[in-house]
């Protein structure tokens, strides 16, 4: 089989058996063999990187700077295969600029990146060929239908006509736009664009699928129809990785994620290791008649293990919620509103980057 | 760790440019209508107005004619040639710009495993088919017209196609390093219209004051019009219709050369 035959020569090829069906679709031509890591998904480490192995993307130091600007400073990530990993951030954190360098159109600045066992910088082709993107910016022809968009997507990845036919019949049914199938995308509301993108994003079956906000702003209701799309894609073994400024999103999809701010990651772990590290168990918000909620931190000073000002109230970092009301009313406090949550993803972001992740 | 998921290997990875022709074909397929009644009708209305309106002044005058040909017959081979720059500007400008920034299409298809060069090609194949089917509609008015005057017209068709061509490279490598449609307004009127009125399309270059002449030499409208118009007078010098293909063909591979590296530039940051 031609497209087999630039691993031939591979210490890996003998260990990667089942999985080498998903592991290339290189044309054949390349034969420079100059990666001899290109292990598939999931394969025995080859010994050549002691970290990240078994890793479906593993980025070592990497770097993206745009002329004296650094975008991205020196970030570790391991993703898994079949796992659902989570970018979080404010504005500028360096997402979207990670998300573009891991889909290889955005060459590093400096720094180690592996994909599926390649390397971006000479395997491209190969390694776009097994990606599913979606972009932060939709990128459709708003010209064509909805139908005619999924068909010439596919035939970029070199899909059979008929091939791509067929699963833009099942990925619209997938996106609940089969009624849309005809109509020009132009005039279609922003969430079913959203979900054109992702549905065109499949039209290759990826390995990996990279969703840059995929949710960012549709409705509730479209968010849920969303996520339970990607929950099942997650079950047929698609790796998800994502970015988000939804808390719950993260909460909802994510095995694992990190947190960025200034292009570093600082903090990473499942939802809830991040939470039990970097919170309380819970939180009492309390809302004030005040301009200024600091004014009030004398008043429930001692209460909690941290206090953080919002601009609309004040969030108290307790292990007890009710305990540390009832302390409030002794103390004679009177707030506007109290409150008792769990502390969530927000309240670690907050902790860590000092701001709301949505700002 | 096994991987969860197994695929059915594709038949091939990569769609190739002929994809993004196929892409832009799909599109053209909306307004394919329209372009093709104006690419009908602008040569009739040239060849009308100018030709036979102006051409009865020309003819009427002491040298009857240009060159010893009716005026019809002179201009027939120039307004084939401008019309297929045009065509060929008006699809490798906005277009271009729009699948950089408004529309994104470019960012779309480089998220796939085409490459830049792709795109590039994929976009001029499209450019070609515009330009080499509007210039068959031209052929068959200005033959039915009786302004072809030798079977070596036939090969006028290709010499236009080139020259559109020629040009479409440069004004998408131009296109693509714009960061916004302002230059291209600048090109339409200080670049394509000037170079349309004075490179022997309507008359004579030797018409130019002396200093201009070279000037009309150096644009590729003016060996495309010039080559054109050997081959349908019938008047056919092989050596500069030589020199004509060769200078247009270093236009188009320069053109595309800084096309790739422009949009590479742009794209791939
Ligand atoms: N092509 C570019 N040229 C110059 N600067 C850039 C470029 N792309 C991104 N940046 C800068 O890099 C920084 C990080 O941008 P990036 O888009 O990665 O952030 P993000 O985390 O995705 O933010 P958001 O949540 O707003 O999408 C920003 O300050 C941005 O201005
Ligand atoms: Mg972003």
């Amino acid at each position: 089989m031609p497209y087999r035959s630039s691993r031939a020569s591979e210490p890996t090829a003998s260990q990667s058996t089942a999985s080498q069906s998903t592991a290339s679709q290189s044309d054949g031509s390349r034969s420079d063999g100059s990666r001899p890591d290109g292990s598939p998904p999931g394969a025995p480490a080859s010994g050549r990187a002691p970290q990240g192995t078994g890793s479906l993307i593993s980025a070592r130091g990497l770097v993206k700077t745009f002329g004296e600007f650094t975008a991205v400073d020196g970030i570790d990530v391991d993703v898994r295969p079949g796992e659902a990993f989570g970018f979080l951030g404010p504005n500028g954190a360096g997402k979207s600029s990670t998300m573009r360098m891991i889909g290889c159109v955005s060459p590093p600045t400096a720094g180690r990146l592996r994909i599926l066992g390649m390397d971006p910088a000479s395997q491209g082709p190969q390694i776009r060929a097994r990606l599913g993107v979606v972009p932060q910016r939709d990128s459709l022809d708003e010209e064509l239908t909805v139908e005619e968009n999924i068909w010439v997507y596919g035939r970029y990845f070199g899909l059979p006509r008929s091939v791509v036919r067929r699963r833009a019949t099942e990925l619209l049914e997938f996106a609940q736009l089969s009624e849309r199938a005809g109509s020009v995308v132009e005039p279609l509301s922003g969430g079913m664009k959203r979900r054109l993108t992702i549905a065109r994003a499949l039209v290759n079956e990826p390995s990996i699928l990279l969703l840059d906000e995929p949710t960012t702003g549709l409705d509730p209701q479209a968010r849920h129809v969303l996520w339970d799309r990607l929950f099942r894609l997650k079950r047929e073994g698609v790796t998800l990785v994502l970015t988000t400024h939804y808390m719950d999103e993260a909460e909802q999809l994510c095995d694992r994620l990190v947190v960025m701010d200034h292009g570093r990651i600082v903090a990473q772990g499942s939802p809830r290791s991040l939470i039990e590290e970097h919170s309380t168990r819970e939180v009492l918000e309390l809302r004030f008649d005040a301009d200024d909620h600091s004014r009030h931190l004398a008043d429930v000073d001692g209460i909690a293990e941290r206090v953080e000002v919002l601009p609309d109230r004040l969030l108290l970092y307790v292990a007890d919620g009710e305990a540390a009301q009832g302390e409030v009313a002794r103390r004679g406090v009177e707030p506007l509103s109290a409150l008792v949550r769990r502390s969530t993803l927000e309240d670690v972001f907050l902790h860590l980057t000092g701001r709301t992740l949505v700002d | 760790m096994a991987p969860a998921q197994v695929e059915v290997a594709h038949p091939t990875a990569h769609g190739g440019w002929w994809s993004v022709t196929a892409h832009w074909l799909t599109k053209y397929r909306r307004v394919w209508f329209g372009t093709a009644v104006s690419s009908f009708l602008t040569p009739l209305l040239y060849l009308a107005g100018m030709g036979y309106g102006l051409g009865a002044l020309v003819d009427s005058g002491a040298s009857g004619g240009i060159g010893g040909v009716p005026y019809v017959v002179f201009v027939a081979p120039g307004v084939l040639a401008a019309t297929a720059l045009q065509v060929a500007t008006g699809e490798t400008t906005f277009s271009v710009i729009g699948s950089i920034k408004w529309d994104r299409l470019y960012h779309g298809m480089l998220a796939t495993p085409l490459d830049v060069r792709d795109a590039v090609v994929g976009h001029l194949t499209f450019v070609l088919v515009r330009v080499a089917s509007a210039s068959v509609v031209f052929m068959l008015v200005a033959a039915l017209l009786g302004t072809v005057r030798s079977p070596w017209g036939l090969l006028a068709l290709p010499m236009a196609v080139l020259g559109g061509m020629a040009f479409a490279s440069c004004t998408y490598a131009f296109s693509a390093g714009l960061t916004n449609d302002q230059g291209i307004t600048l090109m339409f009127r200080f670049v394509v219209t000037p170079m349309t009125l004075f490179s022997g399309t309507f008359f004579p270059i030797e018409q130019l004051p002396g200093w201009l002449q070279p000037v009309a030499w150096a644009t590729p409208l003016w060996h495309a019009v010039d080559a054109c118009r050997a081959f349908m007078t019938g008047r056919v010098d092989v050596a500069s219709v030589a020199v004509h293909v060769l200078y247009l063909l270093v236009w188009l591979v320069a053109g595309y050369v800084v096309a790739v590296r422009v949009l590479r530039r742009r794209m791939v940051v």
